[in-house]
């Protein structure tokens, strides 16, 4: 079985799984932003800042947050290994998708969380 | 050994065209690294329109401007395409538009509707 240590699952079914659970989640997510913006033609802050203070929005934000995480870790992992032969430059450029990945993560639970 | 030497060989790459799925595919890749390089632009949009009433007024001037306002719609054009196409590949999923014909028609159809969401998208920025 090949297996590669910067992949994000187990194995290639585990990858296609979290790649499609993410990828509804994030669908979700942009369908909600846009029935706010549809609702709300004329947005203002204290409507918009309103909609971002209440729990559910931060949670939901947050698990579209995560699902970016591992959506873009896939996503990126594929296109990477069908483009990148050289080992040295596709790990190197794996990893820092990895590692930027994880602090958009957290720097999008630190915006939520300042409301 | 013979017919190896004397294989044809074309040169002429301009003479090979992709097929509309190869295209609908690559673009789908394309779209979604671009917008993997879009997430840090996107959370600081949201970080600054949520700060304050003024940082949001700024956020708002800045989508005047013909730079930011292209930007913005070539982020969520990107965003439509990759949905779309990403909707068929679960309907694919579920054994739907999976013959040779069901694949050219779904092509077709992510070209179409990811088109008219990118001109509707347009007009509600401008």
């Amino acid at each position: 079985m090949v297996t590669n240590a910067t992949a994000f699952g187990r194995s290639g079914l585990h990858d296609w799984v979290w790649q499609r659970i993410s990828a509804v989640i994030i669908a979700a997510y942009v369908f909600c932003l846009l029935g706010i913006f549809v609702l709300h033609p004329h947005l203002d802050f204290a409507a918009w800042r309103a909609i971002y203070a209440t729990l559910g929005m931060k949670l939901f934000s947050v698990l579209c947050l995560f699902s970016l995480f591992v959506h873009a870790w896939i996503g990126i992992w594929t296109v990477t290994t069908d483009y990148l032969k050289n080992v040295s430059v596709r790990v190197g450029i794996q990893s820092v998708v990895i590692v930027g990945s994880l602090l958009y993560l957290v720097w999008g639970i630190d915006i939520l969380w300042s409301v | 050994m013979s017919l190896r030497t004397s294989r044809p060989v074309n040169l002429n790459l301009l003479s090979m065209r992709f097929p509309l799925t190869a295209i609908v595919s690559i673009l789908h890749r394309a779209s979604g690294v671009l917008l993997f390089l879009a997430i840090p632009l996107l959370l600081w949009v949201l970080q600054t329109s949520l700060q304050g009433e003024e940082q949001f007024l700024g956020i708002t001037d800045h989508l005047d401007h013909l730079v930011w306002k292209l930007v913005i719609w070539l982020v969520l054009s990107a965003l439509l395409y990759h949905l779309v196409a990403g909707i068929r590949h679960l309907l694919m999923d579920m054994h739907i538009g999976e013959s040779k014909q069901g694949g050219r028609c779904g092509a077709q159809a992510v070209l179409a509707i990811s088109g008219l969401l990118m001109i509707l998208c347009g007009a509600w920025l401008w």
